[in-house]
């Protein structure tokens, strides 16, 4: 305990020279958080989170394991709703709507946003009804359009090829690397602006990692991306922006190349070059 | 010494393999043996003549109907209590709450009871509120019967939910009640099993149905008509002084038997096969 308190920065002034720094990278916010905090319990998740993520690029979260980046990337979809003893103060805002105003519909915030969490999870359906559950949801159900949507989704992730004679077979009988694929169509069906990924990557093989890791390069002209990731190389190859936290605070936020070559702060430095992860 | 150890521990295992097999074999050869020279097709679709507690004309297709009818009101009584039940302690309330844990006490409990027990009470409450043994009494006491074991099986397959699945579905936009209908359909296999042993458990059962459900040689039309059941129709003949009859029981239990065999057969089959899409 004592080695982290030594590396935890507690220099207010140079948080405010870092943030102004920050503001002039990102002019049009897709998503604002401000002052936020999260707590479990007693537990202090997310201190004074301030972080702008700019629209249309891939912008990565890293941090050592427990540093609050999952927690923070599902609170931009409102996971946290149903977790019982958890409480937030401040605001994010989409789109300049602050997602935790008492008048937001939850389910427009999450049709905003698609989530891809770590684990691919197909629904217990077959291929075709697990990228129709989300349009279904929300009221689409000309099967003609529905079957285009399925066709155009799928090829965009690059599915489709694969799968395009059984799409009526369980999804669960993909391979893992293709269930994510069809997690992330399957997402992208509820035409969401947003794409959320939580370590999406770590429960696939590296050929699965690299397909998921092009199609999010391509994806990033249409879609905000933000990723979690704990592999500091997947964030240097496919991030334009990088945000590290440190024992739920946000320390440092710029480009890749800024992060990677001109850290800041002694603990992005120490971070970035292995010292302790 | 060791070797020895294992060849006991070994034998043991074996004689206790062979003497379940053997048990089972034994019931069956008994229930064959007796049963299977009454057994005709006027046994099964026939409704019982005028003499047929002497020995003569007839059938019992009345149990055999009867039994049907009391086990299928009492899945579904089972089924409208149990699911929503397991679905509110799995998945609304938080992962350790007193109240999950309550209801789950709760239905251990009524789980060992034994059937007498309901039965009686049953039989309590029904002559307090001044009503005849019926069908409607037996469907509601045999549904209190398999109610906990529903949803016990049901608990147990619940908690095997990932919670992945209702995060999901969630990010996708559903509410919670859409979510609980995906995780229905995550739960089918599970849910297809838990009914068809509760059937088999409580088509068998005779102590629940002896003083509610009544007996008679008519296929009943109504809630408040009394109904003849299959563990009964083999008590009632099994207690006759004539071989004849006796047999019979012995004809009824073969077939309660295959209806049990059948049922846990079509479990295996239909688990299976609900299992395809499930995650």
């Amino acid at each position: 305990m004592q080695s982290t308190n030594s590396l935890q920065i507690e220099n207010k002034d140079e948080n405010i020279i870092a943030d102004s720094a920050l503001d002039s990278y990102v002019v049009n916010p897709h998503i604002r958080v401000a002052n936020l905090n999260l707590k479990i319990g007693d537990n202090h998740i997310l201190k004074d989170i301030n972080l702008n993520i700019p629209p249309k690029k891939i912008t990565c979260i890293i941090g050592p394991s427990g540093c609050g980046k999952t927690t923070l990337l599902r609170s931009f979809n409102r996971m946290h709703d149903d977790s019982p003893n958890v409480k937030i103060t401040g605001k994010i805002f989409v789109d300049d709507e602050n997602i935790y105003d008492e008048n937001i519909q939850v389910i427009a915030i999450r049709k905003k946003m698609g989530l891809l969490a770590q684990r691919p999870c197909p629904l217990p359906m077959s291929i075709y009804d697990n990228v129709i559950y989300g349009p279904k949801l929300h009221g689409a159900w000309q099967r003609r359009k529905l079957y285009e949507n399925t066709k155009h989704y799928l090829t965009e992730v690059g599915l489709w090829e694969e799968v395009k004679d059984r799409l009526k077979t369980p999804a669960n009988q993909l391979s893992i690397g293709q269930q994510q694929r069809l997690c992330l169509a399957r997402g992208l069906a509820v035409e969401p602006e947003i794409i959320l990924g939580d370590e999406a990557t770590s429960a696939l093989d590296p050929i699965s990692t690299k397909k998921i890791e092009e199609l999010f390069v391509t994806l990033k002209k249409d879609y905000t991306i933000i990723l979690v990731t704990h592999t500091l190389r997947q964030a240097k190859r496919i991030a334009d922006y990088i945000a590290f936290m440190y024992l739920g605070k946000l320390i440092e936020f710029g480009t890749t190349e800024q992060i990677f070559n001109h850290p800041q702060k002694q603990l992005t430095k120490d971070y970035i070059s292995g010292y302790f992860s | 010494m060791k070797l020895l150890e294992e060849k006991i521990f070994k034998s043991l295992m074996l004689f206790s393999a062979f003497a379940i097999i053997s048990i089972l074999g034994f019931i069956l050869f008994t229930i064959v043996s007796k049963g299977f020279a009454s057994l005709s097709w006027d046994m099964v679709s026939k409704l019982p003549g005028g003499g047929f507690y002497l020995g003569k004309e007839g059938g019992i297709l009345n149990a055999i109907l009867g039994s049907f009818y009391i086990v299928i009101g009492a899945v579904l009584l089972a089924l409208v209590l149990s699911i929503p039940v397991t679905m509110y302690i799995n998945f609304y309330l938080p992962k350790r709450s007193f109240f999950a844990d309550t209801v789950r006490f709760s239905f251990d409990i009524l789980f060992g009871i034994p059937s007498i027990v309901y039965g009686a009470f049953g039989f309590a409450v029904m002559i307090y509120f001044g009503l005849k043994a019926s069908l409607f009494g037996g469907i509601v006491v045999v549904g209190m019967l398999i109610t906990p074991i529903i949803m016990r099986s049901l608990d147990e397959v619940a908690r095997l939910v990932p919670k992945e699945l209702s995060e999901a579905s969630l990010s996708l936009g559903a509410t919670k009640y859409e979510v609980i209908k995906v995780i229905i359909r995550q739960l089918l296999p599970g849910i297809t099993t838990a009914v068809l042993l509760a059937i088999g458990r409580g088509i068998g059962d005779a102590a629940t149905v002896l003083f509610t459900a009544g007996y008679t040689d008519n296929i009943p039309t109504s809630l408040s008509h009394p109904v003849a059941t299959l563990p009964l129709a083999i008590f009632f003949q099994l207690g006759s002084p004539s071989e004849e009859v006796q047999n019979r029981a012995y004809a009824a239990a073969l077939i309660l038997t295959i209806i049990i065999l059948v049922l846990s057969l079509s479990a295996r089959y239909f688990s299976r096969k609900l299992s395809k899409n499930k995650i």
